[in-house]
C-alpha cells in the first residue's frame, strides 16, 4: 500500500532523476547566461543608463539583471542542476556498482544470447587441460581470469578497467567539488584593489564588498616603472614591493619585483600588478611682471593649479633640458596650458633658467602673473589587485578530477571476456561498455589467436 | 621563403582541395576524392611550416613569441586545427566526403585572415606574456576545430536525413548516395564532439588557471568566460541527449550546429559586439 505522500515523494524523486530535466536545465542555463553578457554587470556606466529607458532600468534592477550571475534565480538553476546530477548519480550508481563488484562470471545460455560477440571453438582435449591453457592465454593476452567449475563445465571470466564505468560519476562529483571550492572562496576569501605611492606602504584594505581588512603586515611600494617596445606599445609594468612585519622587511620579500603575470604571495594573500598612475608634482613660482612678490605653486601630475588672477593651469609635458628643442637655451622647461576666467586659453613654455623669457612672454601677452618653472618631483603609484582565496585549491582539485573523469568516460571502456569450456567445445563471449566497433575487432583477433594457440601444441 | 608567402599558398591549396571535394561529390570518382584529400594534406603541411616560420621570424625580429597573439594569428591557427582534426578523423574512419563540408570552414578562415587582416608580427603586451597563453589557446582552438568538424558532419546528417525522408529509401543514386549512412554520421558527430568537449573543458580550465595567476580571480563572468560556459552547456546537453529519449538523431544534430554557432560567437562575436578582457592583441 502506498500513501499519497509517498507517491508525491516518489514522483519528486523521479522528477529530479530525469534526464529531460538535465536537458532542460543545461539548455536554460545556456540561454539565460546570455543576458549577463549583453547587459553590463556590476555598476553600469552612466552612458549605458542614459541610453536605455527608465522603465527598462527599473525592470532590470527588479529582475537582478545587473548582477544576474548572483541573482536568486540563476543560483536556483545551479542548485537544481546540482540536485539533478546527485539524484541521477544515486539512481544509477547501485546498478553500476553491482556490475563492478559482483560481476556475472558464468557464461550462461541467457548471457550468451545477450552478447554481441560470441565465438565457438572445437577442442577434443580434456576440459581441465584446455582450461589451463586458456587461463594462461587470457593472462598473457587480456587479463587474469577467475575460474569456476560446475558439473564438469569450466567458466572463465576476465575483465579490464571495470572502474571506468564510474568515471561519469566522478565528472558529476567534480562539478560539486568546484562549487564547494567557489563557496569556500566567497565565504573565507576576499578581493580588493589598492593604489600605493612610491615610498609608501599600506596595511589595510577595503574589499570589493566594502569590508575593511587589516593585513597584519604592510606592503611597501619601493618603485614602479614601465618600459615600452620601440613601436610604443607597453612591454612591461613592474612594481618593486617589500613586505614589512612590524616595520621591518621580511627576508625573501625584500625588494621583490612583480610584473603582470608574475604576482607576489605572502601569507595566503596575493598581490597582482594591475594598474599604475602618475602622482608626480610640478613646482612653479609666480611673480609680478617686475619679478617680485614670489608665490610658490605646486601642481599635481593629473590635476591643475590656480594662479593668483584666478586662471587655472595644468602641465602638458616637461623636459629636464630644453637645449635640444631650443638652441641657445638650457635647463628644465615645462609646457603648460592656461585657462583664464574670461574663457581664453593658451599654451606656453615656462623655463627654469630663463626668468627673463618668462617675463618677456607675460609682457607680450597681456600683463598677468609671470610663471617660472622650478622643477619636478617624479613619483608614480602602482595599482594592485589583492586576492585571498582559500577555496582555489579545492577548485583545481575539482578541475583535475573533471578532466581525468571526462577522458576516462570517453576513451576507456569496461571490457569483459567470458569462456565456457565443455567437453569438445569452447565458447567465448565478449562485451564492452563503449565503442563496440573497436571492441569487435579486438575480440575477433583475440579469438583467432586463441584458436592458433589451442591447435599449435596439439601435436 | 617567408611565412606570409606560404600562408597565401596554403589558402590557394585549401581552395583547390575544397573544389576537388565538390567535384568528387558530383562525379563520385574515388580518384578525385583521393586527390582532394592529398591536396588537403599538402595544405596542412604548408601551413604547419608557415606557422613554424612565423614563430621563428618573430624571434628574428627580437619580439619572439608563439604566433597565437592576435586575431590574425588565431584565425590562421583555427584554420590549421580544423584541417588537423579532419585529417585525424580521415585517418581513423576514412569517410572522405566529409571534407566537402569541413574544408570550406578552413578555407573561410584562411581567406579572411589573408585578405581582411593585417598580418604584421607585433610584440606581446604584458597581459599576454605567459606560458599559459600557449596552453590556453592550443586547447581552446583544438576544441573549437573539433566542433567545426562536428558541425559539418551534422549538416550532412540533416541533409541526408531529409533526403531519405523525402524519397523514402535509404540510398538513392544522387549526391546523397555519396554520404555515409545517417547512423555513421550520427556516430562521427559524437566522436568529433568527444574530441572537442574534453579540449574545451581543458581550455576553460587553463583560462581560469591563467586568470587566477594573472589577476587573482579564476572566474569573473567576463563575456568571453560566460560564452565559453554557454558553449560547454550546449555540448554537455548534446552528450546527455544521446541517452535521453526523444533527443537522438535530428535534435542532436541541431544541438551540434547550435553549439558551433555559439562557439563562433564566443570566439569572434564577443570581441566584435561585447566588451571584456579578451580584446585580441590589445591585452587587458
Amino acid at each position: 500500500m502506498t500513501t499519497p505522500k509517498k507517491d508525491f515523494l516518489h514522483s519528486l524523486w523521479d522528477f529530479f532523476c530525469s534526464l529531460k530535466l538535465t536537458m532542460f536545465l543545461l539548455i536554460s542555463l545556456a540561454i539565460i547566461s546570455i543576458i549577463g553578457t549583453v547587459i553590463p554587470q556590476g555598476t553600469p556606466a552612466e552612458e549605458y543608463l542614459a541610453r536605455i529607458s527608465l522603465t527598462k532600468i527599473k525592470l532590470y534592477k527588479a529582475l537582478g539583471f545587473f548582477d544576474m550571475y548572483h541573482s536568486w534565480w540563476f543560483i536556483l538553476l545551479l542548485y537544481l542542476l546540482t540536485i539533478n546530477l546527485i539524484a541521477c548519480s544515486f539512481e544509477r550508481l547501485p546498478h553500476i556498482w553491482k556490475i563492478i563488484s559482483q560481476p556475472v562470471t558464468d557464461l550462461s545460455a541467457g548471457l550468451e544470447q545477450s552478447l554481441a560477440n560470441v565465438a565457438t571453438l572445437r577442442s577434443p582435449d580434456e576440459p581441465a587441460a584446455v582450461k589451463e591453457r586458456i587461463v594462461a592465454f587470457l593472462k598473457a593476452e587480456f587479463a587474469e581470469p577467475g575460474v569456476v567449475e560446475s558439473d564438469g563445465t569450466w567458466h572463465l571470466f576476465a575483465q579490464k578497467t571495470p572502474w571506468c564505468r564510474l568515471s561519469v560519476y566522478f565528472v558529476h562529483l567534480s562539478i560539486i567539488i568546484i562549487f564547494i571550492g567557489a563557496m569556500i572562496g566567497s565565504l573565507f576569501g576576499y578581493k580588493s584593489y589598492v593604489n600605493i605611492l612610491e615610498g609608501e606602504s599600506v596595511s589595510k584594505l577595503v574589499t570589493r564588498s566594502g569590508k575593511e581588512i587589516d593585513l597584519g603586515f604592510s606592503v611597501l611600494c619601493e618603485k614602479f616603472s614601465m618600459t615600452s617596445y620601440p613601436n610604443g606599445s607597453p612591454k612591461e609594468f613592474k612594481s618593486i614591493l617589500t613586505v614589512l612585519e612590524n616595520g621591518r622587511p621580511v627576508p625573501g620579500f625584500d625588494h621583490k619585483p612583480i610584473i603582470v603575470n608574475d604576482p607576489l604571495t605572502y601569507k595566503g594573500i596575493t598581490f597582482y600588478q594591475s594598474s599604475y598612475g602618475d602622482a608626480g608634482k610640478y613646482l612653479f613660482t609666480v611673480t609680478d611682471l617686475d619679478g617680485r612678490n614670489t608665490v610658490s605653486l605646486t601642481v599635481g601630475g593629473n590635476s591643475s593649479g590656480t594662479l593668483p588672477d584666478g586662471s587655472s593651469m595644468h602641465v602638458l609635458e616637461t623636459t629636464p633640458d630644453i637645449a635640444p628643442y631650443s638652441p641657445g637655451l638650457s635647463g628644465p622647461a615645462a609646457n603648460v596650458e592656461i585657462h583664464t576666467p574670461a574663457g581664453t586659453s593658451e599654451r606656453l613654455v615656462v623655463y627654469a633658467n630663463h626668468p627673463e623669457l618668462n617675463i618677456e612672454h607675460a609682457n607680450h601677452h597681456g600683463k598677468g602673473p609671470v610663471l617660472h618653472f622650478k622643477g619636478e618631483e617624479k613619483r608614480m603609484y602602482t595599482g594592485l589587485q589583492v586576492a585571498k582565496d582559500p577555496g582555489v585549491e579545492v577548485v583545481w582539485l575539482g578541475c583535475i578530477l573533471m578532466v581525468v573523469g571526462i577522458f576516462a568516460a570517453f576513451f576507456m571502456s569496461h571490457r569483459r571476456i567470458w569462456v565456457r569450456i565443455q567437453k569438445g567445445s569452447v565458447t567465448v563471449g565478449g562485451n564492452a561498455s563503449k565503442n563496440q566497433g573497436a571492441f569487435q575487432q579486438t575480440f575477433d583477433e583475440l579469438v583467432d589467436r586463441l584458436k592458433t594457440d589451442l591447435t599449435k601444441e596439439k601435436h | 621563403m617567408t611565412s606570409s608567402l606560404l600562408f597565401n599558398m596554403t589558402t590557394f591549396v585549401y581552395l583547390a582541395s575544397m573544389l576537388l571535394f565538390f567535384v568528387f561529390l558530383a562525379a563520385r570518382a574515388g580518384k578525385i576524392g583521393a586527390a582532394a584529400m592529398i591536396t588537403a594534406y599538402l595544405g596542412l603541411l604548408a601551413q604547419t611550416v608557415a606557422i613554424a616560420l612565423r614563430w621563428k621570424e618573430s624571434y628574428d625580429m627580437g619580439v619572439g613569441h608563439a604566433p597565437l597573439s592576435n586575431l590574425y594569428e588565431s584565425v590562421v591557427f583555427f584554420s590549421w586545427t580544423i584541417v588537423l582534426i579532419y585529417a585525424l578523423l580521415d585517418i581513423r574512419y576514412k569517410y572522405r566526403v566529409i571534407g566537402a563540408f569541413v574544408m570550406p570552414f578552413a578555407l573561410l578562415g584562411m581567406a579572411w585572415a589573408q585578405l581582411g587582416m593585417s598580418s604584421g608580427i607585433e610584440p606581446l603586451v604584458p597581459a599576454l606574456q605567459s606560458n599559459w597563453l600557449l596552453y590556453h589557446v592550443i586547447t581552446c582552438f583544438l576544441g573549437y576545430a573539433a566542433f567545426a568538424v562536428a558541425c559539418g558532419i551534422s549538416i550532412m546528417y540533416l541533409i541526408k536525413a531529409r533526403g531519405e525522408e523525402a524519397t523514402d529509401k535509404p540510398a538513392g543514386n544522387g549526391l546523397l548516395s555519396m554520404f555515409p549512412p545517417v547512423r555513421v554520421l550520427d556516430d562521427l558527430n559524437y566522436r568529433a564532439i568527444m574530441i572537442g568537449f574534453p579540449l574545451l573543458t581543458l581550455g576553460i580550465i587553463t583560462g581560469a588557471a591563467w586568470a587566477n595567476y594573472a589577476w587573482g580571480t579564476y572566474w569573473s563572468w567576463d563575456p568571453k568566460e560566460t560564452w565559453s560556459l554557454i558553449v560547454w552547456f550546449v555540448y554537455a546537453a548534446f552528450l546527455h541527449a544521446r541517452i535521453t529519449k526523444g533527443w537522438v538523431g535530428k535534435r542532436a544534430a541541431w544541438l551540434s550546429i547550435i553549439g558551433f554557432a555559439a562557439t563562433i560567437f564566443c570566439y569572434l562575436g564577443v570581441n566584435l559586439f561585447l566588451s571584456g578582457l579578451h580584446s585580441y592583441g590589445g591585452g587587458k
